[in-house]
């Protein structure tokens, strides 16, 4: 492969302009009037943003097909990781009371979930290209429900909730850029918008009807249709009344289990301080490392989870629209990659890292103005952290690598 | 799978579309809480982050009549602590109690304070001493939500010698919060509880000052400027009174130790109250700052009584002082002639049915005219007048003296005297039958079913002084107000007025308390009290033909007038400086 290193200067303007911004906002997520530790965390992640372009600078000198091939020991070994955190994890953070932290004794090393969204994008991307038929069956997609299964349940063990909403976000981005009919897609859906719906007997019962048309309409195996509905009615009806039978310490459990940030008093007041913290910004912000509610300590986790918090009272609606914007632009690209690429493999590979990132940008500056539920899940290139930091720029290395490789045309992608 | 260039075109587009509607969301929503609700979240946010400590505005000064101070403020220190919630409060109380010798009651109180008003300091001592605020400055980074603030603290510099009027100041209770009166109020915050300062509380407050504090997170103070200026306290103007601060203080050195009673002298023109004191006093100074529990006790366990205030409190038979009204009601109504003599003339006493009622002196005053019989105080003429009179007009007549009313002097506490609203009163008490008009003949000597306040008796001889003209006592109010309450000739005024005289000249009830060069006019009285020894009264003015000063002095257990007229005249002497004073003062 004779091709430039640098393939993709939109890419890597994209990615590098929102790394630095990132940098700088952990540098000022540190400066508090009462210093504490995260003073000086912007030292290291500037090491991680540099080891992390290291890690771009290797993958973009391989090549697709490498990494292809390197696909299934990846994805094997980040599931051992993660396997692994059940048996030695610890917490930290937002999340302190989960396992998503590999650790020797108090050391923490890194999160191999942040890892695993890599190697399930590349997973799941080699799986869906293997097939040549699109799926019109429920039965056809058990290879890459597989694939995302066994690392979501894993990852709902440690318990991830946020992380888990990543995997589903990438499993659905990734089935529709194959081709997977949409209707195809919202009956795979359907047993969990059943569950979110029940809780109004009106709108499950009109959710069922539409259910009932399209299974009708789309006509798939007559008895996946019929588990498909008895699937809905199980989680629509059957759950919420088993629900009600439940004694109010197991609600309580299976609520901490489902997201462990909801302990009385923690999420209320991280969420209204991140959007008193927000909305003082106003047009313009208080102001680069003035932001008073971080500074007087008000607002919680500053520099990881509501990070976007600071950039909001520090830079104002300006700085957020700017950061938003170099999101867009970054996402937009990557689509226009994913869209160019070579081959369905590294169309795939694209599309999946890049929804992946939605998910996270879309959960995670939902959740500072109270848009989303706490799930503790980061913001690229934004917050505090190694592995993601690593993962990102692993991922922007592949992007790379597969904007490269691909054509300044759509081509015809069959192998 | 379908990898069809035109499929993965359209997809692509749909993407797109989806990313650029997911962000448009996104920024919309940050507009609407940045752009929108701006001003909404910067108030929470320095909500947050600015601690208001509330500046205490130091209370109006308060002056007598010739610019000497009555009240004023010293400085003190008051701690106080702010905390997010009661269990944090409660530790930190627990952690000081040594260092502040704070008792549970002290403790009890700063956290129902705190539920109170939990935004604002909870105040722990109002008035911390000088060894507790520098102890507790050497601690202060292990407190760091502790505030010791400087605090003007009321203090009366002649103590006890103005209480009667004064009143005192203490911190807000609770049922005062309760009251809508108060609604702009807060725990810790110090309110006139008393006389004057609680009759002009309104003005004498002040109006309470505002520190912004920036603190962190965890409450803890930031150092640096002040985020906002402060809003300093503006203090009350000063309040000036009628009071001779010279008299007062010669009033309450006669009375002493040993004496009680009451006595308030008056300027019967406008009702301007010269002096009020009521024997024994108490020291308002100790009630600043909260009432030291046993200075309370010992002054509630005092037989004398020193929280009744005697001149507008107490009320007590008006005795023989009452004569002047019935003689009024009988004169207004043209029931008597002035040189009249009464049928059956005194010889110590008078037979009414089958009750004899006695004259005061056994050995009686003869046949007497109404000058002779407010002279020697006949009570045997009064009898007569009485049943003259008649029960119901006598009612009357006393109601429209003012007898049952308050006199509307400017202190909160005063009670209004007692006297029958009409001839049903005695139906009511006693049943239709169970009584006889010998209660005529008790209400026309000043006994019976009436009892006076001194300030009332006051008032009424303000109006003998005046030509029927009873002014409201005022001790602050700047607007005189009077009210003609009878209206009698020119002639019938001046027999009353020389038969109060008389009562001052050689062989009058008063005679021994006459003053060399001043005409007095006034009466001596005795009031029954079937508690123990009968309490004395005089009311009387000074000059006689101009009157200058009212004054109303009650001695209880005084036995009879004479010696609470030696009082008075004292009292009328030093007023109008003429001396020496004959009166001499013997105690016992």
């Amino acid at each position: 492969m004779s091709r430039p290193i640098i393939s993709d200067y939109k890419l890597l303007a994209a990615a590098g302009t929102l790394s630095l911004f990132g940098v700088a906002m952990v540098y000022s997520a540190g400066q508090t009037d009462t210093p504490t530790a995260v003073a000086t965390v912007y030292r290291s992640q500037i090491l991680w943003l540099l080891i992390g372009l290291g890690f771009a600078y290797a993958v973009g000198h391989s090549s697709v097909r490498f990494i292809e091939w390197m696909t299934t020991p990846l994805y094997l070994f980040s599931i051992l990781l993660l396997a692994l955190t059940l048996v030695i994890g610890k917490g930290a953070g937002t999340a302190a009371s989960t396992k998503s932290w590999l650790a020797i004794g108090s050391h923490r090393i890194g999160q191999p979930s942040e890892i695993a969204k890599v190697t399930v994008v590349l997973m799941l991307a080699k799986v869906l290209s293997s097939q040549r038929e699109s799926a019109r069956s429920l039965l056809d997609l058990w290879k890459p429900a597989l694939v995302v299964g066994i690392p979501w349940l894993i990852i709902m063990m440690q318990p991830d909730l946020g992380t888990g909403i990543v995997f589903i976000g990438i499993f659905f981005a990734m089935l529709y850029w194959a081709g997977v009919p949409w209707p195809l897609l919202i009956l795979i859906a359907s047993p969990a918008i059943s569950l979110i719906l029940s809780f109004s007997v009106g709108l499950w019962g009109a959710w069922f009807f539409i259910l009932l048309a399209l299974v009708l309409w789309y006509r798939p195996y007559l008895i996946e249709g019929i588990v498909l509905m008895v699937l809905n009615v199980a989680t629509g009806v059957v759950a919420p009344l088993m629900w009600e039978k439940l004694a109010p310490y197991q609600q309580n459990r299976l609520k901490t289990f489902l997201d462990p940030t909801a302990d009385v008093r923690g999420s209320g007041y991280h969420v209204i301080q991140s959007k008193v913290a927000i909305g003082s910004g106003g047009l313009f912000g208080q102001g680069f490392t003035l932001g008073t509610q971080k500074r007087l300590a008000f607002l919680p986790e500053q520099h990881t989870d509501f990070i976007f918090s600071v950039v909001g009272e520090e830079l104002g609606f300006l700085g957020v629209t700017v950061a938003l914007a170099l999101f867009l632009w970054l996402f937009l690209r990557i689509t226009q990659i994913a869209e160019r690429a070579n081959d369905s493999y590294s169309s795939l590979v694209a599309f999946g890292l890049m929804s992946g990132w939605f998910v996270h940008v879309l959960v995670n500056v939902g959740m500072t103005l109270n848009l989303m539920p706490i799930t503790g899940i980061p913001l690229p290139f934004f917050s505090y952290g190694g592995s993601f930091m690593l993962a990102s720029w692993l991922a922007v290395g592949i992007l790379m690598r597969i904007s490269g490789e691909g054509r300044g045309s759509a081509l015809s992608l069959r192998r | 799978m379908s990898f069809h260039p035109n499929d993965v075109a359209r997809r692509a587009r749909m993407s797109s579309l989806a990313l650029v509607v997911g962000f448009v969301v996104l920024v919309g929503a940050f507009f609407r809480t940045q752009v929108l609700q701006y001003k909404q979240y910067v108030l929470q946010s320095e909500e947050n982050r600015l601690r208001p400590i509330p500046l205490p505005a130091p209370r109006g000064i308060i002056y007598d009549r010739h610019g000497e101070v009555i009240a004023e403020n010293l400085p003190a220190y008051s701690v106080s602590i702010t905390a997010p919630n009661v269990d944090s409060l409660r530790s930190a109380l627990s952690q000081l109690a040594p260092t502040l010798q704070l008792t549970n009651n002290d403790i009890n109180l700063a956290i129902r304070r705190y539920r109170r008003a939990p935004t604002r300091p909870t105040v722990i001592l109002p008035d911390a001493t000088i060894d507790i605020v520098s102890v507790l400055e050497e601690h202060r980074l292990d407190f760091p939500r502790l505030i010791i603030q400087s605090v003007p603290k009321r203090y009366y510099p002649d103590g006890p010698v103005v209480a009667s009027f004064v009143g005192y100041t203490g911190e807000v209770s609770e049922s005062e919060l309760n009251d809508p009166k108060y609604a702009n109020y807060k725990p810790g915050q110090q309110i006139g509880k008393g006389g004057l300062e609680k009759q002009y509380e309104s003005i004498l407050h002040g109006r309470e000052g505002v520190r912004f504090d920036e603190v962190d997170a965890r409450g803890r103070p930031v150092r640096g400027e002040g985020p906002r200026p402060d809003l300093n306290p503006e203090g009350a103007p000063p309040l000036y009174t009628n009071i001779d601060l010279d008299l007062q203080k010669f009033t309450s050195g006669i009375f002493a130790d040993s004496l009680q009673g009451g006595a308030i002298a008056i300027d019967p023109s406008t009702g301007e109250v010269l002096a009020l004191y009521s024997a024994p006093s108490w020291d308002p100074n100790k009630f600043t700052g909260g009432i030291p529990v046993d200075y309370y006790k010992q002054l509630l366990e005092d037989k004398r009584r020193p929280l009744v205030n005697k001149t507008i409190q107490g009320r007590y038979p008006p005795g023989s002082t009452f004569k002047l009204a019935t003689s009024v009601v009988a004169l207004e109504d043209g029931l008597v002639g002035l040189k009249e003599h009464m049928p059956v003339p005194c010889t110590g006493g008078y037979q009414f049915g089958n009750r004899y009622f006695r004259c005061w002196d056994r050995k009686g005053h003869g046949s007497v005219d109404l000058e002779g019989a407010i002279k020697h105080s006949c009570d045997v003429y009064f009898y007569q007048l009485g049943l003259k009179v008649g029960l119901s007009r006598l009612i009357a007549g006393g109601i429209s003296l003012n007898m049952r009313d308050k006199t509307g002097i400017d202190l909160p506490e005063e009670n209004p005297p007692l006297w029958p609203y009409g001839k049903d009163y005695y139906d009511k008490k006693y049943g239709a039958r169970g009584w006889s008009n010998a209660e005529t003949l008790n209400l026309a000597i000043g006994q019976g079913a009436n009892s006076q306040t001194v300030a009332n008796m006051a008032r009424f001889y303000s109006a003998l002084a005046m030509q029927g003209q009873a002014p409201r006592p005022e001790i602050a109010h700047l607007v005189p107000q009077r009210k003609q309450i009878f209206k009698l000739s020119q002639e019938q005024d001046s027999v009353l007025l020389e038969g109060l005289k008389a009562v001052l000249e050689a062989g009058g009830t008063a005679g021994a308390s006459a003053i060399q060069g001043l005409t007095l006019a006034g009466k001596t009285g005795t009031a029954q009290n079937p508690g123990g020894a009968d309490h004395g009264w005089f009311v009387g003015f000074a000059p006689a033909d101009k009157p200058k000063i009212v004054v109303a002095v009650l001695l209880e257990f005084g036995l009879h007038g004479s010696r609470a007229a030696h009082i008075a005249s004292a009292i009328i002497g030093h007023y109008l400086k003429v001396g020496p004073i004959t009166a001499t003062m013997d105690e016992g």
